[in-house]
């Protein structure tokens, strides 16, 4: 138990690091989950939400905005987590040898990538923080059950920051990062239910969509938001759990292959 | 007393590439030990086996009596690393580099602080506490790495090639921090593969190449045994003093143009040759570690 705390609090000093240099810049960090939210409301609520009117969800139906609303927040929240483990993260990887020097310290390469990891989380949890009073100005969140989307939030930033760290670890170059963009969070950004309902789509596509942990954490983000406290919620968050129990694990043991020689 | 590190018959393999083989060594407490060797003799990869950064395939290590990997986290505790590359954080300031290294080893906080002043002051750089790492200039850099290193208050400094790639100025620099810092019984470690800052900086040495360790000693005690005394560098050797060396059986070597000849004392024979065949462009100084170093290690290029 002591080694497990001992453990934690040396993986802390690494999310510490990442805090630090967050605060000198956040300013600059604050200002993308603030406008964000605006952009999309201006550009689907003004420039395309008129022409769809309601969007069916469970019993009822709701307002394309309202649809809309928890997509953004869980889109933002793939994107912080994984674009910071994986750029980020490469970049203090590969060119600014950051972890080689962690490395001769006390702290072991498991603390190292589960502190980045756990700071992908966080910046995941930070811009959720900044778009959820800014979505709530506009009505379209239920105060206080939206708060829950702050531990979502986290799950969701563990699970795409160990995707994120996973691919850190395999890619031959920052370049090489285009293709997991493409591939994964591209389609995840349209296809995962976030801007039309996941039943539009042909069943088979809905099934490829529900093996993504996107269409997921949107389920279960959009769960929240109305406070329907359905199976979807349920599946979403043990699916979460399920894809970042395995794929931590394997982005440490893939980082300890890389690096350690 | 327990020597702070012991290094037994460590080998590390990478693929069909043996680039530690087999060797053995000890660093006694408040000793500089060196570790001279032309590139890919293996200095790198026995420094990252120390701080367990590198698995080692076969042998026995330990530091300060504690087996290493098995208490590697213990022994990092204790020990300051300056690597070859520049690691500094350059997203933090010059003080933010040593206070948050210093987090990772868990001191309180207000001793971190206090110590990244003291040690500022130490490398000259208190004046440019704020400033971010980029705008340094690379000696600044390097006495920075020298700092974070100590930032611990360490039991055993390794310094993988500290002045390598800095100008006389900063070298001068890292040479009298690095003497400060023995003269107050910190024991150091360093690679190099500079022979000046050798014999300057080291009480003992090790010559390696090719993974093996050649020779051990005294920067003087080496000279002695392998090169002499003098050095006597003959330009342009007709066929009379090649014929004069091979008869008097000198140790020498022929470099074509050049003949440098090795005396263990000097002679009659020594003031001979440096009469008759000294002309212009001959040189006649005393042996250097430089000479142990080639004579051991050949003349080829490496790599």
């Amino acid at each position: 138990m002591s080694r497990l705390s001992a453990s934690l609090r040396r993986l802390l000093r690494v999310w510490q690091r990442n805090l630090t240099v967050y605060r000198r810049n956040w300013k600059i960090s604050f200002l993308p989950p603030l406008l964000e939210p605006f952009f999309y409301f201006l550009a689907f609520g003004l420039g395309f939400g008129g022409m769809v009117g309601e969007v069916p969800l469970g019993e009822g139906s709701v307002s394309y905005l309202a649809f809309l609303a928890p997509a953004i927040i869980a889109i933002s929240v793939m994107g912080n987590a994984f674009y910071e483990n994986t750029y980020a993260s490469f970049v203090r990887m590969y060119y600014q040898k950051t972890f080689d020097a962690m490395l001769a310290t006390p702290l072991s390469l498991a603390e190292v990538i589960s502190g980045e990891i756990l700071w992908g989380a966080t910046k995941a949890v930070l811009a959720t923080a900044l778009m959820l009073p800014v979505i709530t100005l506009f009505g379209l969140l239920r105060t206080p059950e939206s708060l829950l989307l702050l531990p979502l939030a986290l799950l969701g930033g563990l699970a795409f920051g160990a995707l994120g760290m996973l691919f850190t670890a395999v890619v031959p170059t920052i370049e090489t990062f285009n293709l997991p963009v493409f591939l994964f969070i591209t389609p995840m950004f349209l296809f995962s239910g976030t801007f039309f309902p996941l039943e539009n789509l042909p069943h088979w596509a809905q099934l490829l969509a529900l093996s993504h942990p996107h269409t997921h954490l949107v389920q279960a983000a959009r769960a929240l938001s109305f406070g329907h406290w359905d199976e979807s919620l349920l599946w979403g968050v043990a699916y979460l759990c399920l894809f970042t129990a395995i794929v931590f694990p394997l982005a440490v043991s893939r980082m300890h292959r890389r690096l350690i020689r | 007393m327990e020597p702070v590190v012991r290094a037994e018959a460590l080998v590390k393999q990478f693929g069909e590439l043996r680039a530690v083989d087999d060797i053995s060594f000890e660093v006694r407490r408040g000793e500089c030990f060196g570790m001279l060797g032309p590139n890919g003799a293996g200095k790198t990869t026995t420094i990252r086996m120390l701080y367990g950064f590198s698995p080692f395939t076969a042998g026995c290590l330990t530091l300060f009596g504690l087996p290493v990997p098995e208490e590697v986290r213990r022994v990092k505790a204790r020990l300051g690393v300056c690597q070859q590359e520049d690691s500094l954080d350059p997203d933090l300031t010059v003080e933010d580099n040593l206070v948050v290294f210093g987090r990772y080893f868990d001191l309180p906080p207000a001793r971190v602080k206090a110590r990244a002043a003291e040690l500022l002051d130490f490398i000259g750089l208190a004046h440019r506490r704020t400033a971010r790492v980029p705008e340094l200039s690379g000696g600044m850099k390097r006495r920075l790495m020298l700092a974070r290193a100590l930032i611990n208050d360490p039991e055993l400094l390794i310094l993988d090639e500290p002045t390598t790639g800095l100008d006389p100025q900063s070298r001068h620099q890292v040479w009298n921090r690095l003497e400060e810092l023995r003269s107050r019984g910190l024991s150091i470690l360093l690679t190099t593969h500079y022979m000046d800052e050798a014999a300057r900086l080291c009480d003992r040495l090790v010559i390696m190449d090719r993974g093996r360790i050649l020779v051990e000693g005294s920067p003087a005690s080496l000279i002695r045994r392998h090169v002499g005394s003098d050095v006597l560098e003959l330009t342009d050797p007709g066929e009379e003093l090649r014929a004069l060396v091979l008869r008097e059986k000198l140790p020498h070597e022929d470099l074509g143009h050049r003949l440098v000849v090795y005396w263990e004392e000097r002679g009659e024979l020594f003031e001979r040759l440096s009469r008759d065949y000294c002309g212009p462009g001959c040189t006649l100084r005393m042996a250097t570690l430089e000479d142990v170093f080639l004579r051991l290690t050949g003349r080829e290029l490496r790599e």
